[in-house]
């Protein structure tokens, strides 16, 4: 996928002004976040399943090589293939390679957010192979032309408005006059429409939420049961995975998937939780032919042992979304790329690099929410801030910006000079701004002052004053 | 025992010197009330935060140092802001992981570092304070305060012992006013989205006063509310709870 | 071996600053995959009795959409579904999976009721499966893939009717893969994962339309548990 983060702030700024987009997001504030908390409050063990989540990721990542090879074993024995892949390009031959192998002319997919990571379905439909989109919300924002904007509701930006409309002009074939007004019906539609695309298709990807070494498996975890159709009907089951997905056991996992659901919907657990291993059984009713992993690095092994590996415990749980006020206010599209929130503020300098993707982790008010919810304990504001201080090394930050931080320092790093400058401030701004007891507008921080105003200091610094204070109690 | 006083460095933060500084001597009163020998040590400017959130450590090293010589050899150090606080008592000690004699002061003064109303009820075991209010106020939970440092129902107990006032909880208390320091002047406009879910918070709950622990967030939810012409009073906590009401932040007739 | 396995295992390797594991390393990460040990399972199913994890297990998934008819023989359970389909007006027409515990109930005597024996089609409208195990802690069904259990029935059917023995209960997903585990299938009568586990809690739900929840979006629309609870406890 081709990033625009480079245009966050007028991706931003759009956002902000987009009223369909803005009631949309409405919704995400009651929906996700106090649904959680009530499950969260249904589990006392929950802070030391949290520490148990987090002491099994940090195992299996300090041993990833001996566990991916262990999956492999697994996968291989029971007459699977794991496909090793570098790089999104890598990735996208391998899928295609098993799709052209088997003539394939359309592939159902569930929702993989490597899969987007990849930019697959540009290169399948590139190369005559037609992707279907089978979870709802990745339905939606296919038939759209849309990127995602959240990594477990890929359609939380729209009104069901526009959903209706978009249902209207792509399911031609339907009575234009039939009513299209409330979720159900839309629903129901996309569930018609879909149904024989589940049916005829050739070959069925999913993502992974976890991969299990004990036992070469790969674990979806859904709720409308697209994912299982996708992987049950075809002819071949592609699982999509970036290799931090590992974990070494089935109980690991069922630990994990305590976190999971709970951070993510608030639900207790999933709908559909579905441990998948290697291809259908020779005396099996039903079940894909073929079972292949693509198993994808694309600039996370060189993540481990430095500063970022945190980020590789992430559960792509989306409670940081959830819970982020900059998310909140603008959405997941303005991020310019696959992963939106915080977690992406880390994550997508990571994979495509900080000189694109730099404003990012500048983006935040370094609240901390989204660390105090992250199942998987990610220090997210910690990270967001290695990040830029990678960019002040760099000097990536504008110039005036720099140049007044520089200043602001020099005087920080001199009280005496400091407190002067301080007592002259506030008497200057305090006079300036008494009448009114406000600024309306202020040369330097317009930004601030087009929306807001500025109240203005009482008068005279604190320090200024203290001196005078303790002066005269020692004449007293 | 003569004078067993604990000696308190006040860390008055520089929005306080700057903006508010009935707010510091809010803060002396309280202490003093608690049974506290104040002291302002003179070496302080600002605890670091820009350049600390903007990736420049060289220099948050060099403002951290030199906190760090300021206010050694206090019992405590004591900061009206939940947000400077946490940045002594949270980040200093990481920023000297090469250097482990500064890091071990820095340790030292974290120890040592408290926001000014959980150290009036966690240390010094204030109950009450003696002061009045009339109106009916709603508290935000500054987010540095409360996730860094656990500042949540401390501020609520004193308030409770406030004569006249009411406190009201607003919805999402807990959630950031859209501050976050440099963040509000270069994401002016998310800033400003932000803010203003903050202010429709406090004008449903039904309060005629903000009040909040930190200037930085006071700053920006008293000019919002300012802009849109709304009365709601904002204030610093402490001016509260030691009793000092001169005018509201943006309120003109400020002393000169 | 591909180069790119090779150069991945060996970025991981450069990036951890070490070479392949020590042996002792290798010996402890073999060791934990062969004890899959356990961690903390939560205490709200694992302390109950039996008989408390049954009243769990249907208190919980209750709570997740799915409806509990109650019955105390198996052969109660053709009747309780045919009334199940006619109080809500379904179609008198399902297909069951070709398990022999199914094979085993007195289906001929619902005359209304036209039963299939075999793998769902999308015309079916009701499927009937059995389950290997149900899980009380979140009110979860456990299924699995194999020459009983077609994998399509438990998702194509608009309504998946599954039938739980009371003796099926266990505490934990630990529990269900305990017993697994137990359950030989392949010839040398070792453990073998079967191609699919299916964990089943409620109906199928999305919440992709402005984020509110509907029931029924490529799954089943409804999900009824028959419990054939005799009051025995395992």
């Amino acid at each position: 996928m081709k990033a625009t983060s480079r245009a966050f702030k007028d991706n931003a700024r759009r956002a902000l002004g987009d009223p369909q987009l803005q009631k949309a997001l409405l919704n995400l504030r009651t929906g996700f976040a106090e649904r959680r908390a009530h499950a969260v409050s249904q589990l006392p063990e929950w802070e030391k399943l949290r520490d148990e989540a987090v002491a099994i990721k940090r195992h299996t990542l300090a041993n990833l090589d001996f566990y991916l090879e262990a999956f492999e074993q697994k996968v291989t024995a029971q007459g699977g293939q794991v496909h090793w892949c570098r790089d999104a390009a890598e990735a996208n031959a391998a899928v295609l390679a098993i799709c052209r192998r088997l003539d394939a002319q359309t592939v159902t997919k569930g929702k993989s957010m490597v899969g987007e990571e990849m930019g697959l379905n540009d290169h399948l439909e590139a190369n005559g192979v037609t992707p279907v989109e089978t979870d709802l919300g990745e339905y939606i924002i296919q038939i759209r032309h849309e990127p995602p904007s959240h990594i477990i509701a890929p359609a939380v930006h729209l009104t069901k408005e526009q959903i209706g409309e978009s249902f209207r002009a792509t399911h031609r074939a339907l009575d234009p006059a039939r009513r299209l007004e409330d979720a159900r019906q839309m629903c129901d539609e996309a569930r018609a429409i879909l149904r024989p695309r589940f049916l005829a298709a050739d070959v069925g990807i999913t993502g992974a939420n976890f991969l299990v070494a004990e036992t070469g498996s790969s674990i979806i975890v859904t709720n409308e049961g697209n994912g299982d159709l996708t992987q049950t009907l075809p002819k071949a089951h592609i699982v999509l995975a970036s290799l931090e997905k590992v974990v070494p056991t089935l109980e690991d996992a069922s630990t994990i998937l305590r976190v999971l659901a709970r951070s993510a919907t608030g639900q207790e657990f999933s709908a559909y939780t579905t441990v998948s291993t290697g291809p259908r059984r020779p005396d099996d009713a039903d079940g894909p032919g073929e079972y292949h992993v693509v198993l994808l690095d694309n600039g996370r092994s060189a993540l481990l042992g430095g500063e970022f590996e945190d980020m590789l415990r992430c559960i792509r749980c989306a409670a940081c979304l959830n819970h982020c006020p900059v998310y909140q206010a603008i959405g997941g599209q303005s991020y310019g790329w696959v992963y939106p929130g915080p977690m992406g503020a880390v994550l997508t300098p990571s994979l495509i690099g900080v000189e694109a993707a730099g404003n990012l982790p500048n983006a935040s008010t370094f609240c901390g929410r989204c660390e105090q919810v992250c199942p998987m304990k990610i220090p997210l504001p910690r990270m967001m801030r290695h990040w830029r201080e990678r960019e002040f090394e760099r000097h990536l930050p504008p110039r005036t910006y720099r140049l007044g931080l520089a200043a602001w320092a020099f005087f920080v790093e001199r009280p005496a000079l400091y407190r002067r400058a301080a007592d002259w401030g506030a008497r200057i701004l305090g006079y300036v701004g008494r009448a009114r007891g406000r600024f309306r507008a202020l040369p330097l921080a317009a930004g601030w002052t087009r929306t807001r105003d500025l109240p203005a200091p009482e008068g005279r610094s604190f320090m200024s004053l203290w001196a005078e204070r303790v002066a005269a109690r020692k004449r007293a | 025992m003569p004078d067993s006083k604990p000696r308190v460095a006040l860390f008055v933060t520089c929005l306080v010197d700057l903006f508010r500084p009935s707010v510091g001597f809010a803060a002396v009163k309280l202490l003093e009330d608690a049974g506290c020998a104040v002291e302002v040590p003179g070496a302080q400017s600002c605890c670091g935060q820009p350049a600390y959130n903007s990736g420049d450590r060289r220099s948050t090293q060099a403002i951290a140092r030199q906190v760090i010589a300021a206010f050694a050899g206090y019992d405590y150090v004591v900061v009206p802001s939940g947000s400077c606080g946490g940045m002594i008592k949270a980040h200093y000690p990481a920023l000297f992981a090469d250097d482990p004699a500064t890091a071990e002061q820095a340790r030292d003064l974290a120890g040592r570092t408290y926001e000014l109303v959980s150290f009036l009820v966690d240390v010094m075991k204030v109950e009450r304070v003696s002061a009045r209010y009339d109106g009916v106020a709603t508290y935000h939970d500054s987010c540095s305060g409360l996730r860094e440092l656990g500042v949540k129902s401390q501020p609520r107990r004193l308030l409770a012992s406030v004569e006249g006032l009411t406190l009201k909880e607003m919805r999402d208390g807990e959630v950031c006013c859209g501050f976050g320091g440099t963040f509000a002047v270069k994401y002016a406009d998310i800033s400003d989205k932000i803010v203003e879910e903050k202010t429709d918070n406090i004008r449903t709950s039904g309060a005629d006063t903000l009040l909040a622990g930190d200037m930085g967030c006071l700053l920006n939810i008293a000019g919002k509310l300012e802009r849109a012409g709304d009365p709601t009073r904002v204030r610093h906590v402490a001016e509260v709870l030691a009793g000092i009401a001169g005018p509201a932040l943006g309120e003109p007739g400020g002393e000169s | 071996m591909s180069p790119s396995r090779d150069q991945i295992l060996g970025s991981i390797r450069r990036a951890l600053r070490r070479g392949a594991l020590a042996p002792e390393a290798v010996a402890a990460c073999e060791t934990r995959l062969v004890t899959h040990p356990r961690n903390l399972i939560p205490a709200r199913a694992r302390t109950l009795p039996p008989r408390g994890q049954v009243e769990l297990f249907v208190k919980m998934a209750e709570a997740a959409n799915a409806t509990v008819a109650r019955v105390r023989e198996p052969r109660e359970v053709p009747a309780t579904i045919a009334a199940y389909l006619a109080r809500l007006n379904l179609p008198q027409r399902l297909v069951r999976a070709p398990d022999p515990a199914l094979d085993a109930l007195p289906w001929s005597a619902q005359t209304l009721l036209e039963t299939r024996r075999g793998i769902a089609a999308d015309s079916d409208p009701v499927g009937v499966t059995t389950c290997f195990a149900a899980i009380a802690e979140t009110g979860t069904l456990m299924l699995h893939s194999g020459p009983a259990g077609p994998t399509r029935n438990n998702f194509l059917p608009d309504t998946h009717i599954a039938v739980v023995r009371a003796s099926q209960v266990v505490a934990a997903y630990e529990d269900g893969w305990d017993r697994l585990r137990a359950a030989p299938r392949d010839a040398d009568a070792r453990f073998a994962m079967p191609r699919t586990v299916n964990f089943v809690t409620g109906p199928s739900r999305t919440a992709d339309i402005e984020q509110k929840i509907e029931l029924g979006a490529h799954g089943p629309r409804r999900l009824h548990i028959v419990l054939i609870d005799d009051g025995a406890t395992t």
